[in-house]
C-alpha cells in the first residue's frame, strides 16, 4: 500500500538499526511523547532493533489516558440524564470512572453513541432538535481544530441543543512537567508528529534550550521512528540541544495557520488536571467566553461529584515514564483490557494496552 | 402466519423432505458419522455489499460443517420476525437463502417462524442448524494441530468487517469494499478428497484470523508463529484499517478459513485452494512452532521483530487520532 508499506520495509529498518548502533557510545533514555508512537514501537518490535544502550521511555501522549477521572465522571453523569444523546470517540467508552464507564451507561439504557468526528455530533443535534446532544471533546492539539470547527458550525446553525464537555490538553506543558520532575531521567524526546502537523514546532525550541534536551519531531511508521531515534542519538552524542524535524513530509516549523486560527478563535488556554501528572498550569483548552453557551459543564450542573480512583493502578507513574506497564503488580492479572483498572489499559494509544496486546504471554514463561 | 410460511418459505425452499409438511424432517442415514452445527444471525444492516442475512445464515452453518470435514446436506431454518417487518425484505432474504442453499448443495428441510411485538426484535433474526456426513477416515479437530504443521490461509482477510463497518457507521470510502461472504464447503471438500492429512480447519468469522488461531493454539496447547508480510490484505481494506486504527488480524471475514496440516503437504493445499475463485489469494502464513509458550500465537512483524498476538477482547473501538 503506497505511503504505508514503504515505511515498514525490513531491509531499510535493518539499515537504520545499524546506523544507530554505529552512532551510540553510551546510555541514553529517549521518551516518545505520543501514544501512537508507543503502539508502533511495541507492535512492530522497534525496540528490539535498538542497541542495549538505548532505552525508549513511553510518554504521556495518550489523550484518553490523561483525561482525569473527574472528567469521565462528569461524562457519565451527563450521559445518564434523561433526553441526552452523549457522543464520544470510541476509545473513551470503556475508560473507568469512579463507579461506571460510558459503555455501562449505554448498557443501562443511556443514549451513548460512538462518533468518528465532532461534526457527526453536530448533525445529530440538527436531526434531534428535542434532545440535548453532548460531545465529549477529548484530545491533544491534533483534534482541537475539528472540535473548534464543530463549535463554529453549531453557532452558524444556531443549535440550542448542542454542547460539549471539553477536555483538550496541550503537549508542550506536559513535556515541561515531565522535565521539571525530580524523577525525570529523559535525555531526549521524539515529539508527536501529528500534534506538530497542526501546531508546528517553534514552541518546542525554548524547551530544548531551557532543559538541555534534543527534540526530534517524529512520525509514526516504523522507519519514521527509527530515523527519529537515529537523529536524536546523533544530537545527544554531539551535545546539541536543538529541535529537528524527521516528519518533513507532514510537518513544517510554522504549522497549519488556519487550523491554529480556528483553535484560537474558539478556545483559550486554561489550567487543566491530568491523570497521572496532576494539575498543570496553562496545559489545556477551554471554550472562550463568547462560546460559553456550548459548554456542557455550564449547561448541566455536574458539580459535587465524589471522585475516587483505583489505588492499585500505577497509571500515574506509567504516564510520567517512571515505570513500565509490565512493572505494575496488577498488569495482566487484575488489570486487563476486559477489566481495566486505568485508562492506559483501555485506549488504543495507551502504553498498558500496547504491552498487553503485543507483549503479554501469560503470567509465566 | 400459515399463509406466510406457505407462500414464502415452502415455495422458496421446496424439496422432497420439506414438501412432506410434517412436524420434522425424516432423512435417510447411511451409517458412518454425522457432523452437526448451528449458528444464529442477528446482524445490522440486513443487506450489505456482497450479501445479506439470508445468504449469511446458510453459509454460516454450511461453513461450520465444512470445517469439520463434513459434506453439508440438510439445514433447518428458524425465523424470528419483528411485527411490521416488510414482506418484500423477507422475500428478498428467503430467496437469497434458497439460492445459497442451491449453490452449496444443501436442502432446507425443516423450519419455524415466530413473530415478536414491534420493538422487541431487530427486524429479523435467523437461526440455522445443519447436518452433514463426515467421510470415513477424516478426523479434523483443533486438538490434532501439531508441531511442524503449516498454517495455510484461504485468501485475503478483513473484507466483511470493513464492508459492514463502512455501511453501519456511514464512513465514505473511495472504493466500495464488498463482503467476502462465500461458501467454503467445496474448497474444504477438495482438500479432504485430495487425501491431505488435514489436522484442523477453522473459518475466520468474528474476531478474525487472530482469534481463530488463538483458539486453536489454546485448545491444542501448541505455539503458532505467523509472518505478518505473508498475510494477504487488500490495499483498500488496509487503508480503511489504517484510518480507523483497526488491526486486520481481528476484522471479521465470512468466506475465509485456515487449514493446518503437515508442512510437506502445504504447497499442495495451497494449489488446491488457488483453483477456486475465492482462494486465488491463498497463502502459507505461518507454522506451528516449538519455541515460545504453549497455547500462544506470535508474529514476526514486517520489520523483522516479534510480538504476541492475542485473542480479541471486546469490540475493536476506533481511535481518536
Amino acid at each position: 500500500m503506497r505511503f504505508v508499506t514503504e515505511y515498514r520495509d525490513r531491509k531499510a529498518a535493518e539499515r537504520y538499526s545499524a546506523l544507530i548502533r554505529e552512532s551510540v557510545t553510551r546510555d541514553w533514555r529517549i521518551m516518545e511523547v505520543c501514544g501512537g508512537q508507543t503502539h508502533s514501537i511495541v507492535k512492530y518490535g522497534i525496540d528490539q532493533l535498538l542497541p542495549e544502550e538505548l532505552t525508549l521511555i513511553h510518554g504521556p501522549g495518550c489523550p484518553v489516558c490523561v483525561t482525569p477521572v473527574e472528567m469521565v465522571d462528569q461524562a457519565v453523569e451527563i450521559a445518564s440524564r434523561e433526553g441526552v444523546i452523549f457522543c464520544s470517540f470510541g476509545d473513551m467508552l470503556r475508560v473507568p470512572g469512579t463507579a461506571n464507564d460510558l459503555l455501562g451507561v449505554k448498557a443501562a439504557g443511556g443514549d451513548v453513541r460512538m462518533v468518528y468526528s465532532p461534526m457527526d455530533a453536530v448533525s445529530l443535534a440538527r436531526e434531534n432538535p428535542d434532545r440535548q446532544v453532548v460531545f465529549f471533546a477529548v484530545g491533544f492539539e491534533t483534534t482541537a481544530p475539528v472540535t473548534a470547527a464543530a463549535v463554529m458550525q453549531a453557532r452558524r446553525l444556531e443549535l440550542g441543543n448542542f454542547s460539549m464537555l471539553v477536555s483538550h490538553v496541550l503537549v508542550p506543558p506536559a513535556m515541561n512537567a515531565v522535565l521539571s520532575s525530580p524523577e525525570c531521567a529523559v535525555n531526549g524526546f521524539l515529539a508527536a508528529g501529528h500534534v506538530c502537523s497542526v501546531m508546528g514546532y517553534r514552541e518546542y525550541e525554548p524547551i530544548a534550550e531551557e532543559y538541555g534536551v534534543p527534540i526530534v519531531v517524529t512520525g509514526f511508521e516504523p522507519l519514521d521512528i527509527l530515523e527519529g531515534v537515529h537523529m536524536c542519538v546523533e544530537l545527544l552524542e554531539d551535545g546539541r540541544n536543538v529541535v529537528r524535524n524527521q516528519y518533513r513530509r507532514v510537518v513544517t516549523r510554522e504549522g497549519n495557520g488556519s487550523a491554529i486560527g480556528m483553535i484560537r478563535d474558539v478556545f483559550q488556554v486554561t489550567d487543566r488536571k491530568w491523570r497521572g501528572l496532576g494539575p498543570i498550569p496553562m496545559s489545556g483548552l477551554g471554550l472562550r467566553d463568547r462560546y460559553r453557551e456550548f459548554d456542557a459543564g455550564v449547561r448541566f450542573d455536574v458539580s459535587g461529584l465524589t471522585v475516587s480512583e483505583s489505588g492499585r493502578c500505577i497509571s500515574g507513574e506509567v504516564l510520567r515514564g517512571v515505570r513500565r506497564p509490565d512493572e505494575c503488580p496488577a498488569f495482566g492479572g487484575e488489570c486487563t483490557p476486559e477489566h481495566p483498572l486505568g485508562a492506559p489499559m483501555v485506549s488504543s494509544e495507551g502504553a498498558c494496552a500496547a504491552y498487553y496486546r503485543y507483549r503479554f504471554s501469560g503470567s509465566e514463561e | 402466519m400459515n399463509d406466510l410460511i406457505e407462500r414464502m418459505m415452502i415455495r422458496a425452499f421446496s424439496n422432497p423432505l420439506l414438501d412432506r409438511r410434517h412436524d420434522g424432517a425424516v432423512m435417510p442415514c447411511e451409517g458412518g458419522r454425522l457432523a452437526y452445527a448451528t449458528d444464529s444471525h442477528v446482524i445490522t444492516p440486513l443487506f450489505f455489499p456482497g450479501g445479506d442475512i439470508g445468504a449469511l445464515s446458510v453459509y454460516g452453518t454450511v461453513n461450520d460443517l465444512a470445517m469439520c470435514g463434513a459434506r453439508p446436506k440438510w439445514l433447518s431454518a428458524g425465523f424470528i420476525l419483528e411485527e411490521g417487518f416488510p414482506m418484500e425484505d423477507l422475500w428478498r432474504i428467503v430467496v437469497s437463502m434458497s439460492l445459497a442453499a442451491e449453490r452449496t448443495g444443501v436442502s432446507i428441510v425443516t423450519g419455524d417462524t415466530k413473530v415478536v411485538d414491534r420493538g422487541k426484535g431487530d427486524g429479523i433474526y435467523i437461526n440455522t442448524s445443519g447436518l452433514g456426513y463426515v467421510p470415513d477416515g477424516v478426523d479434523i479437530a483443533p486438538r490434532r494441530t501439531a508441531e511442524g504443521d503449516a498454517v495455510v490461509l484461504s485468501g485475503d482477510i478483513g473484507r466483511h468487517g470493513i464492508a459492514i463497518m463502512a455501511l453501519r457507521e456511514g464512513i465514505g470510502l473511495e472504493s466500495s469494499i464488498s463482503s467476502d461472504l462465500a461458501p467454503l464447503n467445496f474448497m474444504a471438500e477438495d482438500l479432504v478428497e485430495a487425501g491431505l492429512d488435514i489436522h484442523c480447519m477453522r473459518d475466520l468469522t468474528r474476531g478474525g484470523l487472530a482469534s481463530g488461531l488463538c483458539e486453536i493454539a489454546a485448545t491444542a496447547g501448541v505455539r503458532v508463529r505467523l509472518e505478518e508480510d505473508a498475510v494477504p490484505v487488500r490495499p483498500d481494506v488496509m487503508a480503511a484499517c489504517e484510518i480507523l486504527g483497526f488491526d486486520p488480524l481481528y476484522v471479521a471475514n465470512e468466506g475465509k478459513f485456515v487449514a493446518i496440516l503437515p508442512q510437506e503437504q502445504a504447497e499442495m493445499a495451497l494449489s488446491i485452494m488457488r483453483e477456486h475463485e475465492q482462494g486465488a489469494e491463498a497463502a502459507i502464513i505461518g507454522r506451528v512452532s516449538d519455541t515460545g509458550r504453549s497455547g500462544t500465537v506470535t508474529m514476526t512483524s514486517s520489520i523483522g521483530a516479534s510480538r504476541i498476538v492475542h485473542m480479541m477482547s471486546g469490540e475493536q473501538l476506533p481511535r481518536i487520532c
